[in-house]
């Protein structure tokens, strides 16, 4: 047992954590929000140079050979600063299928763009009807002739207006939640026959709704086999949840972290309210619950390389642990920073509001509670 | 003791139901967020009811009160609520109305009472200030005396809808040397008189619904003071009791329910409603169990009164327990969108100006920003933090 890491790992938090820090500031990124195109490519551009990007691919597959772990420390650091960058969509999620499904070719073709960081991607998972069960899918993908052709609606793509590529699921045979018949697509999002709806998010990003009508693909655009997508998209999917907990674990590390200076600073009754035991002791269960999230974040993470049903119940149970400790951090950060913390000009506001959709990314808490249920 | 209503209390349901079926404005109905409401929208029902002789039913008949008794009120707001109309604004009909017809003189009594009960005049309160909060008697701002004027100074915030305010109150420091809750006097403002100045404070869910307002050098006359000077502390606390009483919004939240049920039925987990999931349903009805209670205890309230009783400390139990339920609607509401819930006002961005169509379907989009927005709740009208510590001190006598 081992809870330290690595002096390269120590490296790469403080190098983050200083590129945060100083070109990530509040007003910068209130800014970066507001403007035409919703995000910062320039760091984007810097986190390539860093070496980010290419962190959790093979030295083989033209990256950095980290993993599961370096992948949290990067999350953690995003969450603190509220980085609004598609790390999860694009390294993560593209990362993960091309990993753990791609073919040699496709794998040439796509990694050294992310690692370089000119392929930027999102993952085309939910539709209007299919809540959080990624079986459950409208869109479809027919044989015609080598290749494919797509048709549906995909629901609020995180990440969307800046890909230069899709990772998309389609069913290719089967009925609709049946475990069988899914299949996962990359395509370029230029393809003709692919059309999105653009607008900004609650917590400050970018999605759209993406159309797919009569989009032909070629036989190398399926990753995995046909049919056989479901466990691939639920590993990518379990990687990806492991990462989102890891960012809420900073953004609630910030946020705790705030409502404590505050209560320090604003004086009510001749003395600060952080001097009130009633609001003292709030503030040690919102730091009791981080902690707790923290421990499910590492257990989540630790176990993303165990056999299924491990993995599985470690992600779920960080999933509704770190979710039920979002909410309850979000709440009370904003409740002790009173009328200023329902302000727009407040951080608290902007950390309350991420850590609220959080919730609704990859299945909520209810949704991972029956999860562990049907798996214990 | 029965809950029954009696054919007297049947027949006047129908009354105000039909009334309103016949008499509300369409284009007001289920509005989603009040920030895209105009000054008249505000108050086109208000106007209404003016003319009806029902605007301010709890007030005394002389005033221009219904002489409705507390059940009738009851049924009159549940018809209300059924309707998702939009209310007049408490400003002047919970707050300084009944200020004014308490400890107002005859001239204040008729220059300002029959505008709040038209729906003319629109009022705004000047009570917190930013180092004035939880902690309102340390408020600064200063009334000083000069001939027949005050002349005011110092800066008020989350003035609700100040913007569109003919009138304000405001809490003033008149003695400098007193103890913080004395020296306090209770002042009606022209809002359009000079030096007042109302700025907008952007909200997290992205509308603009309350204001810092400054006041510089603003000369008032005298005969704007009620009742007397340096007791405004009693008309305040007055006030605010009053303000709790409203704050339940029990209606409105059985109202919330029926919504959230009907939307909990339109999306589906498991190829099912998410209405039949267990897991869902449970909490939907842990709150409505939560609102039956509070239901009870409001009319139990409302009973006392009809017996002569003031609304009291316990008044605080409305003001937390519906804010809570409020807030937990919201919040269960936002769980049933699902994914929908990121999209801001359904992709419709304010700052661009767009006015297309909402992804999604039509009931998420101001899921996630009612949920942000009602978080000030518990913050506002004495936190519920303020409520707890008067339950303490004026009921358990700790």
């Amino acid at each position: 047992m081992d809870f330290n890491f690595t002096e390269e790992q120590d490296m790469v938090r403080d190098g983050l954590s200083r590129l945060v820090r100083e070109q990530y500031d509040w007003e910068t990124r209130r800014k970066a929000i507001a403007s035409g195109a919703g995000w910062r490519p320039e760091v984007w551009a810097q986190l390539a140079e860093l070496g980010i990007l290419g962190m959790p691919f093979s030295e083989a597959d033209g990256g950095f050979g980290g993993g599961a772990v370096d992948a949290m420390i990067i999350m953690q650091e995003f969450g603190k600063g509220l980085v609004i960058e598609p790390f999860v969509p694009t390294v993560v999620c593209a990362g993960g299928f091309l990993k753990h499904g791609g073919t040699a070719a496709q794998k040439e073709e796509h990694i050294g763009g992310i690692v370089a960081g000119s392929s930027v991607f999102a993952f085309a998972y939910a539709e209007p009807k299919g809540r959080y069960d990624y079986a459950d899918l409208e869109t479809t993908a027919k044989k015609d002739g080598a290749g494919y052709v797509l048709n549906g609606h995909k629901a609020v793509v995180i990440g969307a207006p800046w890909a230069s590529h899709l990772v998309v699921t389609a069913r290719t045979g089967g009925e609709r939640r049946d475990r069988s018949g899914v299949s996962v697509f990359v395509l370029p999002k230029d393809t003709p026959g692919v059309t999105t709806r653009d607008y900004v998010t609650v917590d400050g990003r970018r999605a759209s709704e993406v159309y797919l009508e009569n989009v032909s693909v070629g036989a190398g655009a399926l990753i995995g086999a046909e049919g056989e997508g479901l466990a691939l998209i639920e590993l990518v999917t379990d990687e990806a949840i492991a990462a989102l907990c890891a960012e809420a674990c900073g953004a609630m590390k910030v946020a705790h972290a705030m409502t404590v200076e505050y209560s320090r600073q604003r004086k009510q009754f001749g003395v600060p309210i952080g001097s009130f035991q009633v609001l003292q002791h709030r503030m040690v269960d919102m730091y009791t619950a981080y902690e707790q999230a923290l421990s499910l974040t590492y257990l989540a993470t630790l176990r993303l390389g165990s056999d299924e049903v491990e993995r599985k119940k470690a992600v779920s149970a960080a999933k509704v642990g770190v979710g039920q400790a979002a909410r309850l951090i979000g709440q009370e950060a904003v409740q002790i920073h009173g009328g200023n913390g329902v302000t727009d000009e407040y951080a608290i506001g902007h950390f309350f509001k991420r850590l609220t959709i959080f919730d609704s990314e990859f299945g909520n808490v209810d949704h991972h509670l029956k999860r562990h249920v049907a798996l214990s | 003791m029965n809950l029954e209503f009696t054919p007297e209390e049947q027949a006047f349901r129908e009354e105000v139901r039909s009334f309103i079926a016949e008499n509300y404005p369409k284009h007001l109905a289920d509005f989603g967020m009040r920030e895209d409401m105009s000054r008249e929208d505000f108050l086109a029902w208000h106007k209404i009811l003016g003319k009806k002789g029902w605007s301010v039913p709890a007030w005394p008949v002389e005033y221009g009160g219904t002489g409705w008794t507390p059940t009738q009120r009851y049924i009159w707001s549940e018809e209300n609520a059924r309707a998702s109309t939009v209310m007049p604004l408490p400003f002047g009909v919970s707050m300084v109305g009944p200020v004014i017809y308490t400890f107002g003189n005859a001239e204040q009594k008729a220059k300002h009472l029959p505008g709040i009960v038209s729906g003319d005049v629109w009022w705004c309160q000047g009570y917190s200030e930013p180092g004035a909060g939880s902690d309102l008697a340390s408020l600064k701002t200063t009334a000083v005396r000069d001939g027949d004027h005050y002349v005011i100074n110092g800066q008020k915030t989350w003035t609700t809808l100040a913007q569109h305010a003919d009138w304000g109150f405001f809490l003033c420091r008149t003695d400098p040397t007193a103890k913080a809750q004395e020296g306090i006097s209770f002042i009606l403002v022209d809002m359009k008189t000079p030096g007042v100045e109302v700025k907008p404070i952007k909200l997290l869910d992205g509308g603009y619904e309350v204001n810092e307002t400054w006041l510089t050098d603003v000369r008032v006359p005298v005969e704007n003071l009620v009742g007397v000077e340096n007791k405004g502390w009693t008309y305040a606390k007055f006030l605010l009791a009053h303000e709790r009483s409203g704050i339940a919004g029990v209606a409105r939240s059985k109202r919330g329910i029926e919504k959230l049920r009907e939307i909990a039925a339109n999306e589906t987990l498991d190829g099912a409603p998410l209405i039949k999931d267990f897991d869902f349903a449970k909490k939907v009805s842990q709150l409505e169990i939560d609102l039956a209670a509070l239901e009870i205890t409001e009319l139990r309230t409302l009973a006392g009164e009809q017996a002569g009783k003031g609304p009291g400390p316990e008044s605080s139990i409305l003001k937390i327990k519906g804010t809570e339920i409020q807030q937990r609607l919201t919040e269960l509401t936002l769980e049933a969108v699902g994914t929908y819930s990121a999209p801001y006002m359904g992709g419709v961005s304010n700052d661009n100006g767009s006015n297309e169509h909402p992804v999604g379907p039509d009931y998420a989009q101001h899921a996630a920003a009612t949920y942000f927005n009602m978080r000030k709740t518990s913050i506002y009208g004495g936190s519920n933090e303020i409520q707890r510590n008067i339950i303490t001190k004026m009921i358990l006598g700790l």
